[in-house]
């Protein structure tokens, strides 16, 4: 772990973790943004999760850093998903003219990991075997790894093989 | 009426302006959207006000309207001004290394914006949002 400030970045696998729990002033945003290529670029990891579910507000700040961050881990040959952007914080991006484009996104750390062909660890079942789907709802029991969560943004061609991390 | 003063001097000072503007429209009984558009109307133009305007201070004022409440945040800064008014409220325009959206966005995002400047003399941006649906 690697802290940033407030904000840890974890390497799971070949994949860039951050989970942003605190509100962010702007350098702390810059720095998280510097922190997180060089991560990158030390571990080759294929992927950046980002998981802003804690953040109740994306101004045009964050925003251009989140899209800047995605465009960075593009030249650096990773995949940036940002992850868990709640509603309110949707509608008031999409009102201000910044609807994130080309910035994927999944709905959680699970789907994004499973967009990135990784499986995390609670994504294995915690479910009885037999159960048709997972207490959420969402993952079916058994499913060895199916790529991805049906609500995950995918635009990319899907990643035949799933991989173990744990 | 009541009224606050946050003084923006420092990027700490743009999120203690979001957690002033948070509190009084949680308060208000905004709904979750409401809240979410007036917290970044307001840290679209406390940053404003930093960047460009050199610091100043916005007021926060709460008061009940019908059923529901007014937030009005009045943004100060003392800095060059804004020479073309039009421009600067035109998405995509920036002098600063920004997306151009500031001004313009946060004009989408609450019930009433109003900004006066001149060249030399600052710019004052009022902005107000009612909770509840209240007339506007």
């Amino acid at each position: 772990m690697r802290p940033t400030g407030a904000v840890p970045i974890l390497t799971l696998g070949d994949v860039v973790l951050v989970s942003i729990q605190v509100e962010l002033h702007d350098e702390l945003v810059l720095r998280l943004q510097q922190d997180l290529a060089q991560q990158v670029a030390d571990t080759g990891a294929r992927g950046v999760v980002i998981d802003v579910s804690a953040i109740d507000i994306v101004d045009s700040f964050l925003a251009k850093v989140l899209h800047d961050i995605s465009a960075t881990a593009a030249m650096l040959a990773s995949t940036a998903i940002v992850v868990g952007i709640r509603p309110a914080v949707a509608i008031t991006l999409v009102e201000l003219g910044l609807p994130l484009r080309g910035v994927r996104t999944a709905p959680s750390v699970n789907a994004a990991f499973a967009m990135l062909g990784v499986r995390a660890a609670s994504e294995r079942p915690h479910v009885p075997p037999g159960s048709p789907v997972s207490p959420d709802g969402r993952l079916p029991s058994g499913d060895r790894g199916r790529e991805d969560d049906p609500r995950a943004h995918d635009h990319l061609p899907r990643e035949p093989r799933v991989r173990e991390m744990w | 009426m009541e009224a606050r003063v946050v003084t923006i001097a420092t990027e700490l000072d743009i999120v203690r302006v979001r957690q002033a503007v948070r509190d009084v429209a949680v308060r208000g009984r905004f709904s979750l959207v409401e809240q979410t558009k007036l917290v970044t109307a307001a840290s679209e133009l406390a940053r404003n006000a930093l960047v460009h305007g050199g610091g100043g201070e916005v007021t926060v004022q709460v008061e009940p309207v019908g059923t529901g409440t007014r937030v009005r945040l009045v943004f100060v800064d003392h800095g060059p001004g804004i020479a073309d008014l039009d421009q600067a409220l035109t998405d995509g325009f920036t002098t600063g290394s920004g997306l151009g959206l500031g001004l313009g966005g946060a004009r989408r995002l609450v019930d009433e914006f109003h900004i006066e400047s001149a060249p030399g003399r600052g710019t004052t941006v009022t902005i107000s949002s009612t909770s509840g649906g209240a007339v506007r």
